[in-house]
């Protein structure tokens, strides 16, 4: 089937069988931190944006793409330095992994919560699994960066 | 010292965070042949008849391959250093199916959707047979999981035989432990049971191969074990090991699944067949059921103490289940009586026996703390019921009881049984402290049913295999004055290539960023036997400290030269060789080093050590359970290590909560279950749960650090140690909180509020 959708802001034509999941064209298109972490919609890393919601690529349908905008960290590089980095500055990253898919669930949360506690940060980000870190390195990465976030804010307005 | 115990970011972490392609799906190419495997339905069959023309004649299909074209001679999966302990059992297809998911076939082909549509053509009549399920009636049963006459224990000592279902047994003792344990005023008796757990690390098993311009396979690996790939595959494909490259990129996590090498061969045999390209992606589901999960093991335990609280016998006999073939079956179960006995230093008499059995389940393998984990669960527990006969606080008797600095650990079979390095009791007073243990123990009623309880646990691990691993290290200096270190170690994430070279810029007096680290590629990497054993840091650390040590002595040589003086007169601080006012800058020396010059500026050193200073911590847990439903969470964990000099503190404070983590789904969750007929049930995410992060309370950790002589910059081992306090921990805080013991694991919700219905019922009685 025919299908045209927008990939890190470019539009994209291209063939996709009719069971082919959004993962698997991602990687076809050369998007690779999508990474796919089991087959049962469980553990999140393979977690992209559509129009701006986290979905997990895993469990729709490429065509399902068709005249959405599709975003994956290779479209959010400048984020995920930023906000990587504070996760690196824990040791937080790890084997890396699950980095992508947990990043594109962080920027989402970062856009849907304002001031989030760290209970509504747990319950948000709860379908990304890691197993390298115990997610606490990941949950002070997180509180860090808000931190910064808001005295960045604050500076600006000040 | 500038980066040795500094937080320092890894190395690689920008390409981590920013989703950058250096996975080995990531990199293979876009033309590789699919390779899928068709499996055993029967835990216990043979191959009657296969047929596989209509397969064969699948549009886009490469080739499919069965028990008749593969090499007949067996050999280990197990990432170990050659003689492997682990029995050569394995074909890499056999006629002989031994459990449910055992290899039938091999096919590859252009496309999943032709592998997967010539996968169902395969017919294939079984001769179906009972399988062995049951590790009570295995050993010496009528039905044998290897009755193959090739089947060969390389090494001798380890006790196995196939003819008994026996992978190993054995017996070691000091002293009349029933002559000692009838003298104790207090004694236990008691059977714990663990199960097998997945090491569910988020990067299946993968690899993808092929020819290069010199006929030789290169497989590229997701593995801890580099160079044991490159023998296990010379060994499995019957080719000299000299035709085989392993190249090892970034991984997605191991935790000792990764030192099997579970999947390569497929491929391996595949792209040596046809000589094409070929991957093996393993799906989530054949992680589960046909992968290296940790040894289930039933661990009998007798402890005696006396009228002062003193441990004087432990009785250890271990029931281990190694499943369908003997990887890591061996030496996994000598941890559980090493690492567990040596905990208790007044011993007059112990004894470890144990036997580790054949069945019809997917073979088990290595998984961090390695048989200590089990072993270690075991002997706490015992000690906690121990305390509870005493009416001791269990902080109180492992006060009395625990390993010091210079004083014996009883058993553990290396370092002389003698700790060269310990700072337990710091750990314990600090995890008191932490945990505010004297105000929370046993435990407190928080109204609306809810009941909090502590509870603790010590650990112990080693630091490489004493007198056997290898860690290499190569260095050089390049034209620019910048360094490259050449590494055989395999980071999977840990950040061993960020922390080896921490320790070669203090040794070099460079900045990190002059040292480019690289590996793993079996063509060029020193040998390095592995990220395993927890030995890189110790093992791998002390290969980097002298290989920086001599190549300075070259520099300066080189320099002297330049200088016109001896080499002794020289001194080098790291950007210059000076001799009095002489001087000539590093970076004259490297380009001098390109030009004219007869001298290497460049040393390979390897490093083993007959020690394995064991690295020690504390555990401290309190749980919350509602009496209602059973239903328990670990609120709280307290965790205070001692892994000599943590060379990077963020790194081992996340290694640290990550075995915290994983060790809390062991005690809470996980259990690989099977079904009647020896199929796995839990075979995906959505029935095995690993521990999300609601699923875990707060874990804080702390370091209480001795200098171990022997490390490098005083370090141990941490990896694995961290993996073993929260089972008996996490057991000792459910029994403080609500009087049940809990002596199988996982401690789920129905058992614990059984246990307190049961407790009820007794009271009433």
């Amino acid at each position: 089937m025919n299908i045209n959708f927008w990939l890190n802001g470019v539009c994209i034509n291209c063939e996709a069988e009719p069971d082919m999941i959004l993962l698997d064209l991602l990687r076809e298109k050369g998007c690779y931190s999508v990474k796919r972490g089991c087959e049962t919609s469980n553990c999140g890393l393979c977690t992209v944006l559509m129009d701006g919601t986290p979905v997990l690529s895993c469990s729709i349908l490429a065509v399902r793409a068709e005249g959405h905008k599709i975003t994956t960290l290779e479209g959010m590089q400048k984020e995920a330095e930023e906000f990587g980095s504070f996760l690196a500055d824990e040791g937080a990253d790890q084997c890396g992994f699950c980095n992508p898919g947990f990043l594109m669930n962080v920027f989402a949360m970062l856009q849907e919560l304002k001031d989030p506690s760290e209970e509504d940060i747990l319950e948000y980000l709860a379908g990304n699994l890691c197993r390298c870190t115990g997610f606490a390195g990941q949950t002070r990465s997180i509180l860090k960066f808000l931190q910064y976030k808001k005295e960045q804010k604050e500076a600006d307005n000040a | 010292m500038k980066y040795v115990n500094q937080p320092v970011r890894k190395s690689d972490s920008m390409a981590l965070v920013t989703g950058k392609p250096v996975y080995t799906d990531d990199i293979s190419p876009k033309d590789c042949l699919i390779v899928k495997i068709l499996r055993s339905p029967y835990a216990n069959a043979w191959i009657e008849e296969i047929r596989t023309g209509t397969a064969q004649q699948t549009s886009g299909i490469a080739c499919v391959y069965t028990y008749k074209d593969v090499p007949q001679k067996r050999f280990t999966l197990a990432g170990q250093t050659y003689p492997e302990f682990s029995p050569y059992d394995r074909l890499i297809l056999d006629r002989h199916l031994r459990f449910v998911g055992d290899a039938v076939a091999i096919v590859a082909g252009e496309t999943e959707a032709a592998v997967d549509k010539a996968l169902k053509r395969i017919k294939v009549k079984y001769r179906v047979e009972e399988p062995v399920l049951d590790i009570h009636t295995a050993k010496d049963n009528a039905v044998l999981v290897h009755p193959e006459e090739n089947w060969e224990a390389k090494v001798s000592f380890v006790g196995a035989d196939n003819k008994r279902n026996l992978c190993a047994s054995g017996k070691e003792e000091k002293g009349d432990v029933d002559e000692v344990l009838s003298r104790c005023k207090y004694t236990v008796d008691r059977v714990y049971h663990t199960k097998a757990n997945q090491q569910a690390m988020m990067e299946t098993f993968r690899s993808y191969c092929y020819i290069d311009h010199f006929g030789r396979l290169n497989v590229v690996s997701a593995t801890q074990i580099p160079f044991h790939v490159r023998r296990i595959l010379g060994t499995a494909l019957d080719i000299p090991s000299s035709k085989v490259r392993v190249i090892k990129p970034r991984i997605g996590g191991g935790f000792g699944a990764k030192q099997t090498a579970v999947s390569d061969v497929y491929p391996a045999f595949v792209t040596w067949m046809t000589k094409k390209p070929s991957k093996l992606i393993y799906s989530r589901y054949e992680s589960q059921i046909c992968s290296s999960p940790r040894h289930e093991m039933e661990i009998r335990v007798r402890a005696g103490a006396d009228e002062n609280g003193i441990i004087r016998a432990l009785d250890v006999y271990s029931l281990s289940n190694t499943g369908a073939y003997g990887e890591h079956g061996p030496t996994t179960v000598g941890l559980s009586g090493h690492k567990s006995i040596a905990l208790y230093r007044h011993t007059e008499a112990y004894r470890f026996s144990y036997d580790v059995v054949y069945t019809n389940v997917q073979a088990a393998g290595a998984y961090r703390g390695y048989g200590a984990t089990q072993g270690i669960y075991a002997v706490e527990s015992a000690v906690n019921e121990l305390a509870a006969e005493m009416g001791m606080d269990p902080v109180t008797v492992r006060e009395k009881n625990m390993p010091v600095e210079g004083g014996p650990i009883p058993g553990y079979g290396d370092c002389g049984d003698i700790a060269p390095s310990c700072a337990m009791d710091r750990c314990m007073e600090r995890a008191k402290e932490m945990m505010d243990w004297d105000a929370k123990y046993p435990c407190r009623d928080m109204g609306n049913g809810k009941v909090r309880g502590v509870g603790v646990a010590m650990a112990m691990q080693g630091s490489s295999i004493g007198g056997v691993d290898v860690g290499g290290a190569d260095l050089k200096l390049n034209e620019d004055g910048s360094y490259t270190l050449g590494l055989g170690c395999s980071d999977m994430g840990t950040g061993c290539d960020t922390i080896l070279a921490q320790m070669a810029a203090d040794c070099l007096n460079t900045p990190m960023e002059n040292i480019v680290v690289f590996g793993v590629d079996t063509d060029i990497s020193p040998y390095d036997s592995g990220s395993y054993a927890s030995a890189t840091t110790y093992t791998t650390g002390n290969a980097v400290i002298q290989a920086c040590d001599s190549l300075i002595e070259k520099i300066r040589t080189l320099g002297a030269q330049m200088l016109n003086v001896a080499p002794e007169e020289t001194e080098f601080d790291g950007e210059a060789v000076t001799a009095g006012e002489k001087k000539v800058s590093l970076k004259e020396i490297a380009i001098k080093g390109t030009c004219g010059n007869s001298q290497e500026l460049q040393v390979t050193r390897t490093f083993s050590s007959p020690l394995s200073p064991p690295p020690f911590m504390v555990g401290m847990a309190e749980v919350e359970i509602d009496r209602e439903t059973g239903s328990t969470r670990v609120v709280d964990y307290v965790a205070v290590v001692d892994c000599g000099t943590p060379v990077n503190p963020n790194l081992a404070r996340v290694q640290t909560e990550g075995g915290i983590a994983q060790g809390i789904g062991m005690a809470l969750y996980e259990d690989v279950q099977y079904s009647p007929k020896g199929a796995v049930r839990n075979n995906s995410f959505m029935q095995y749960k690993i521990p999300s992060r609601m699923d875990i309370g707060s874990i804080r950790v702390d370091f209480r650090s001795s200098y171990e002589k022997s490390g490098p910059f005083g370090a141990k081992s941490i990896g694995e140690l961290v993996i073993d306090t929260p089972c008996p921990a996490i057991m000792n805080a459910i029994y403080n909180a609500s009087g049940v013991r809990i002596r199988e694991l996982p401690a789920t919700p129905e058992k614990i509020a059984m246990g307190i219905l049961e407790n009820e019922m007794k009271v009433q009685n």
